[in-house]
C-alpha cells in the first residue's frame, strides 16, 4: 500500500485551465497536486493542437497550443505543484462534511490522496483509447483485446495481432516480437506515419521472417467465451483473410470520454458538470469544476473563461483551507506579499 | 452558399447550407448534424469527422493531403473515398455535395 498524499487541493486535468488554477491557488498559499491521464502536461493544447495558433488568449495576438502551455508552466513555477501523469482519478470518497470537506481520492495508478478540495479541470473528459466498432469486441476485452500494454508479460508466448500504423503500434510491435509466440502487424495501407527508424526495424523483422505484416482492416472477431482465436480482416480489394491470434492490440489514437467522473455522485447535465457562477462549485461542497467540463447559463467553452473560473474557485477553496483567515484582496502589481510568493520581491 | 447533404449510417439524409471558405465539418457542427464529432475542432488531429464522399463527387473533392491521410489511420473502416470533413473547404463547385457518415467516429 502506498502512502497517502495529504494536500489542500487536488486538480484533475493538466490542461491550461488546471495549470492556471495552480497559479491562483498559489497566490493564496494553497499548494496543489495535479493528476492527468496523459503522459504529458498540457491537455488538449499539447495532445491535439500543439502547433496550432490560438488567437483569443488576452494579451497574446497569437500563441500556439504548446507555446501557451510552456508559458503557463513558467508562470506557475514558483508554486511547485506536483504532477502525477499517466494516471486517471478513478474513485472519490467523501470523508468530511459540507463545511469542512475532506475527500479520499484514488487513481488507477494506485496513488491515494487525502485532499480538502478537488478542482475538476478535465476539459472534454479523459483521453482514452478509441475502440474499433467491431461487433462484440467488448466480449473479448477481458482476456484477448487490449488497448494498451500494461505488462509485457501478458503477451508472452501468445499470438498477437497489433493494428495501426503510428508510433504506438510500431513500438509495441518491436517490443513484443522477442516475447510473443508470433506478432502480426496489420495496417490499412503499406505506409506508416510512425518514426522512420521503427518502420525500418519492423521491415527488417518481416524480411527475416520474425514477424508478419498484413495490409487490411479488421472486420470480425472469432473465438469463444471471450477468448480470441482469429480476426477476420478485409484487404483493400475487398477480399477476406483471417489472422490466427489469441491477443489483439488495436491502436487508433485517443478520444475524450467523461470516464469515472460520472460515478462520483455529482449532478451532471449531458456529461457536463453544473456549477454556480460565484464559486464554480458542484453539487458536492468542496468539489469544483472549471473549464470546458462545467456548464452554467451563458457558458462559453473558451480557455479565458476557464482562467476566470479558476480564479473565483480558488477564493472559495481558500475559505475551506483557511477558514479563519481574514480575506484581503491584493494585486500582483503592488502587493509585496504576493510578489514574495512569486519570488520577484 | 453551397448545399451539403449528409447521409448518416442509418440512411437519414440532412441538407445544410455552408458558407464558401468554411469547411464541411463546420457546416455539420453549426447545424447540429449527428455523426460528426470533430473533437479537436478542426485541427486535423483526431479523425472524428470522417466521411465517405459519394462516388460522383470524388473527383471534384479530390484526395486527402498526406497529413490527412496519416490522420485517417485513426479512423475506422477507411475506404478509398474516405476524407476528414474538416479538411474539405466549401466552394461554389461543391454545391450539392453529398457525403456519408460512418457507423462510429470514436
Amino acid at each position: 500500500m502506498t502512502e497517502t498524499i495529504k494536500t489542500d487541493c487536488l486538480i484533475i486535468g493538466a490542461g491550461p485551465v488546471g495549470l492556471f488554477a495552480v497559479f491562483e491557488l498559489g497566490l493564496l498559499d494553497i499548494r496543489a497536486h495535479v493528476v492527468d491521464i496523459l503522459d504529458k502536461i498540457g491537455g488538449q493544447c499539447a495532445e491535439l493542437y500543439p502547433e496550432k495558433p490560438i488567437y483569443d488568449i488576452p494579451g497574446f495576438p497569437t500563441v500556439t497550443g504548446q507555446g501557451l502551455i510552456d508559458n503557463l508552466m513558467k508562470q506557475i513555477e514558483p508554486f511547485g505543484a506536483q504532477f502525477h501523469l499517466n494516471e486517471m482519478v478513478s474513485e472519490v470518497e467523501t470523508l468530511g462534511t459540507a463545511t469542512a470537506p475532506l475527500f479520499r481520492v484514488k487513481t488507477n495508478g494506485d496513488t491515494v490522496f487525502e485532499t480538502k478540495t478537488i478542482l475538476i479541470a478535465a476539459g472534454g473528459g479523459s483521453f482514452q483509447p478509441k475502440k474499433p466498432p467491431i461487433p462484440e469486441i467488448e466480449a473479448y476485452e477481458q482476456e484477448s483485446v487490449y488497448y494498451a500494454v500494461r505488462k509485457i508479460e501478458t503477451f508472452r508466448d501468445r499470438s498477437v495481432l497489433i493494428v495501426g500504423g503510428g508510433d504506438s503500434a510500431l513500438d509495441w510491435t518491436l517490443n513484443l516480437v522477442p516475447v510473443a509466440k508470433r506478432v502480426t502487424l496489420m495496417h490499412r495501407r503499406d505506409d506508416f506515419r510512425a518514426a522512420p527508424h521503427s518502420v525500418e526495424q519492423m521491415r527488417a523483422l518481416v524480411r527475416d521472417e520474425k514477424m508478419d505484416l498484413k495490409i487490411g482492416q479488421a472486420t470480425r472477431l472469432e473465438g469463444q467465451e471471450g477468448r480470441l482465436s482469429s480476426v477476420i480482416c478485409r484487404d483493400n480489394d475487398g477480399g477476406e483473410f483471417a489472422v490466427a491470434c489469441d491477443a489483439m492490440l488495436p491502436f487508433f489514437g485517443l478520444t475524450m470520454k467523461l470516464g469515472p467522473i460520472a460515478d462520483w455522485g455529482l449532478s451532471l447535465n449531458e456529461n457536463l458538470i453544473p456549477v454556480d457562477t460565484e464559486k464554480f462549485e458542484t453539487s458536492v461542497p468542496g468539489i469544483f469544476a472549471i473549464g470546458d467540463i462545467n456548464t452554467y447559463p451563458g457558458k462559453l467553452k473558451l480557455i479565458l473563461s476557464g482562467f476566470h473560473e479558476g480564479a473565483l474557485a480558488a477564493q472559495k477553496v481558500q475559505r475551506y483551507v483557511y477558514p479563519d483567515r481574514r480575506v484581503t484582496f491584493q494585486y500582483t502589481t503592488s502587493s509585496t506579499s504576493l510578489q514574495k510568493k512569486l519570488g520577484v520581491a | 452558399m453551397a448545399k451539403i447533404q449528409f447521409i448518416d449510417f442509418g440512411g437519414t439524409a440532412r441538407t445544410v447550407e455552408a458558407e464558401p471558405g468554411s469547411t464541411v465539418m463546420e457546416a455539420a457542427i453549426k447545424n447540429g448534424v449527428p455523426g460528426i464529432e470533430a473533437e479537436c475542432g478542426g485541427a486535423c488531429a483526431c479523425a472524428t469527422c470522417h466521411v465517405y464522399i459519394e462516388p460522383d463527387w470524388q473527383e471534384k473533392v479530390g484526395p486527402p493531403s498526406s497529413m490527412e491521410e496519416d490522420m485517417l489511420d485513426f479512423a475506422f473502416d477507411v475506404r478509398p473515398n474516405s476524407r476528414l470533413a474538416c479538411q474539405i473547404q466549401v466552394k461554389a463547385e461543391l454545391d450539392g455535395l453529398t457525403v456519408r457518415t460512418p457507423e462510429k467516429q470514436a
